[in-house]
């Protein structure tokens, strides 16, 4: 695949079109592992995924969470987990996954028709 | 799966509006410009940070000391949130930093013009504000699931900060003549340099636009730049000032303000590293990063002896 | 003026020197997530230096029958006036520096609060009974910092024994008290040793013994960088009297 992008926008400068490529010593720091932040916006609520950030440890990374992604009261509880146990589906299993759900509507209340005059089922 | 019917599907995803999630396959291209992008605009976010830190220490009340340290701060939580989404799709914080520091990553230019007076300040949040904003609306919808949603969070958080730029303008407009000549000179240096955040214009393009195509992004540079001047040459009949343009003028049958030529010489010198501050704002970051350096290293090495530690415990 | 304007200009000097010191560090930190906390910090010191000069300023605006504002105070006395603690005037070398001062200094601070708090004048307490929240997080958030510093890496050692060399000297001021203070700080060393030595414990470092301490700076004898500080902190409102900001 041969795919030219040549326009360019606010924050989309191309590599080539910059100069001023100064030489530094790039480092080979192995920088603080990622997190995933989970928060509860309040309380009843579920934690939801808020994003992730970089921590030293998961002390850290609490308290990160709390100044990165509660500055303006979003939340009342704090759940972080290093981001590499995180387990996830692969995409490519959707179909098996996720499809053989779809045709058993009879899950569903609105499967059974009933009378106008039963009320509240 | 072939090549090609991946990309079909990708493409049909696309353009049902369906989000792509950084498990997903996407051409090795959309993933590479979606980490420049991103990470062109956590730089830009993290070295924007720099103009208006300037004046932290000098702000003219408390009120706007605290307002101004909240902004500044926030764009570092922006900067923040635009490298995660940006490692989804497997680009390392410390790389893109090394990219930014080497010179071979890019941040907006508008970002390597001075901040000469306070007035600066309230002209940097609502001009520069305002351009970013229209932008960052946009990529809201941008096709990227953890891009789009960063770029909710920062709109969400953004709609401060082009508002405390124009409300510090009005006082101004409202002050001495001192002020006011201070707020009129801040808007003409910063005018054109925002009119460029938007980037060169549609006609220098020659391809079809794979962007638009890939919804990363959704309009295009000249809709968002007449979008903007329209905004902006209402909102500044409210300070009572003007914008440094002879050829500014209301046309009746576009709909549109019709508005003069930018220097596209200065855009590209700025872009390619000749403007006022490129040096020093990439001195700044570099020295920051070196210097933070050991301090980085010291609580990952404490973090190990305290995992340690505890698991000669538990054995 | 009487003692207890003199206690409350005193503690919105305080916080408002630190605040702007440790702003300094806001686009410079060492790492995002860092610089963001710190600025946090900042930002809670700022707020607690307006509450105490916007309370100051009533009072003073009652006594003297004029209309005084919180920005007069901050941005119109001069060097002699401040009443700040010096320790917080002290330029920031690094972060090991910034860190262990925020410690000693919120350390402090809490159990000086604590004692606000109790006292009579309700203002004055309601202040406190806010502000403690913020400090106990600041000595959190500070205190691990001085223990990951502590027992890091060999440099980061080294770079916070430097630091507690330069800092160590200022920390007997908080226990000097000044003729106007409201609030005995003497009794309060006792319970401050024993904090500080407890995260010290955790972190390797000794606390010093027999250091000459500095003062003055509670009753306007400051060192050379105040002066430094608020001609740049107050620049703009000096260069055009009487503006609206």
């Amino acid at each position: 695949m041969n795919i030219q992008i040549r326009k360019f926008y606010y924050g989309d400068i191309p590599e080539e079109t910059g100069g001023n490529s100064t030489s530094i010593k790039t480092t080979q720091e192995s920088g603080w592992p990622l997190w995933e932040i989970f928060i509860r916006s309040k309380q009843g609520l579920d934690h939801k995924h808020a994003g992730s950030l970089h921590a030293a440890d998961a002390q850290m990374a609490i308290e990160n969470a709390r100044d990165v992604y509660t500055r303006r009261q979003e939340g009342v509880s704090i759940w972080v987990v290093e981001s590499k146990y995180i387990h996830a589906t692969n995409p490519d299993d959707a179909e098996m996954f996720y499809e053989p759900a779809a045709d058993k509507v009879y899950r569903h209340p609105t499967f059974y028709d009933l009378p106008d005059e039963v009320k509240h089922m | 799966m072939s090549i090609h019917e991946l990309e079909k599907i990708f493409q049909d995803k696309i353009d049902k509006e369906i989000k792509i999630e950084p498990k997903d396959w996407m051409p090795e291209a959309y993933r590479k410009t979606n980490i420049r992008q991103i990470s062109q605009h956590a730089h830009s976010e993290i070295v924007g940070m720099l103009p208006e830190g300037n004046w932290i220490s000098r702000a003219p009340s408390l009120k706007r000391k605290a307002i101004l340290i909240a902004k500044v701060q926030d764009e570092a939580g922006h900067g923040l949130y635009l490298y995660s989404a940006a490692e989804t799709l497997g680009s390392s914080r410390e790389q893109m930093i090394d990219d930014l520091h080497s010179g071979k990553a890019k941040y907006s230019s508008i970002f390597n013009y001075p901040t000469l007076t306070w007035a600066d300040m309230g002209a940097v949040g609502w001009l520069v504000d305002g351009a970013a904003i229209l932008n960052q609306v946009m990529l809201c919808r941008t096709s990227y699931g953890p891009y789009a949603r960063a770029m909710v969070r920062i709109c969400k958080e953004e709609s401060f900060h082009q508002r405390q730029g124009f409300e510090s303008l009005l006082v101004l407009s409202k002050g001495t003549k001192e002020q006011r000549d201070m707020c009129q000179d801040a808007i003409n240096r910063w005018w054109w340099p925002s009119l460029m955040m938007f980037g060169p214009k549609d006609s220098e393009s020659t391809n079809s636009d794979q962007s638009i195509k890939w919804k990363i992004k959704r309009k295009t540079n000249d809709e968002l730049r007449q979008q903007f001047v329209d905004m902006i040459a209402e909102q500044v009949k409210l300070l009572g000032m003007t914008l440094p343009d002879p050829h500014l003028k209301w046309n009746e049958s576009r709909k549109h303000y019709d508005f003069g030529e930018i220097n596209w010489e200065e855009f590209w010198n700025v872009v390619k590293g000749n403007g006022p501050c490129n040096k020093q704002r990439l001195e700044a970051r570099i020295k920051a990063h070196e210097e933070g350096a050991w301090v980085r290293e010291a609580a990952l090495a404490y973090s190990s002896k305290k995992q340690s530690r505890s698991n000669a415990k538990v054995a | 003026m009487s003692p207890i304007i003199n206690q409350t200009l005193q503690l919105a000097d305080t916080c408002l020197i630190l605040g702007q010191r440790n702003s300094e560090w806001c686009a410079h930190g060492p790492i995002l997530e860092q610089d963001i906390a710190i600025t946090n910090i900042t930002l809670d010191l700022i707020g607690q230096a307006r509450h105490f000069y916007q309370y100051a300023a009533e009072l003073i605006s009652k006594s003297e029958n004029k209309t005084i504002t919180e920005d007069a105070l901050a941005y119109l006395r001069t060097e002699r006036a401040f009443k700040n603690w010096l320790i917080c005037e002290l330029p920031n070398e690094d972060w090991a520096h910034t860190v262990l001062r925020q410690f000693f200094f919120s350390s402090f601070q809490l159990l000086l609060f604590e004692e606000l708090e109790k006292n009579s004048d309700s203002q004055l307490s309601a202040i406190a009974t806010k502000s403690i929240k913020e400090i106990k997080y600041h000595i959190k958030w500070s205190s691990e910092w001085v223990i990951r510093l502590g027992d890091g890496t060999e440099e980061s050692n080294n770079r916070i024994n430097k630091a507690l060399q330069i800092l160590w000297p200022y920390t007997g001021e908080f226990f000097m008290p000044a003729d106007y203070e409201i609030i005995s700080v003497g009794p309060l060393q006792e319970k401050w040793l024993l904090s500080i030595k407890e995260i010290f414990d955790e972190a390797g470092l000794t606390m010093p013994e027999n250091i000459f301490m500095q003062s003055g700076g509670k009753s306007g004898i400051h060192t050379e960088h105040l002066g430094f500080i608020l001609s740049e902190l107050q620049y703009l409102q000096r260069a055009y009297p009487g503006a609206e900001w």
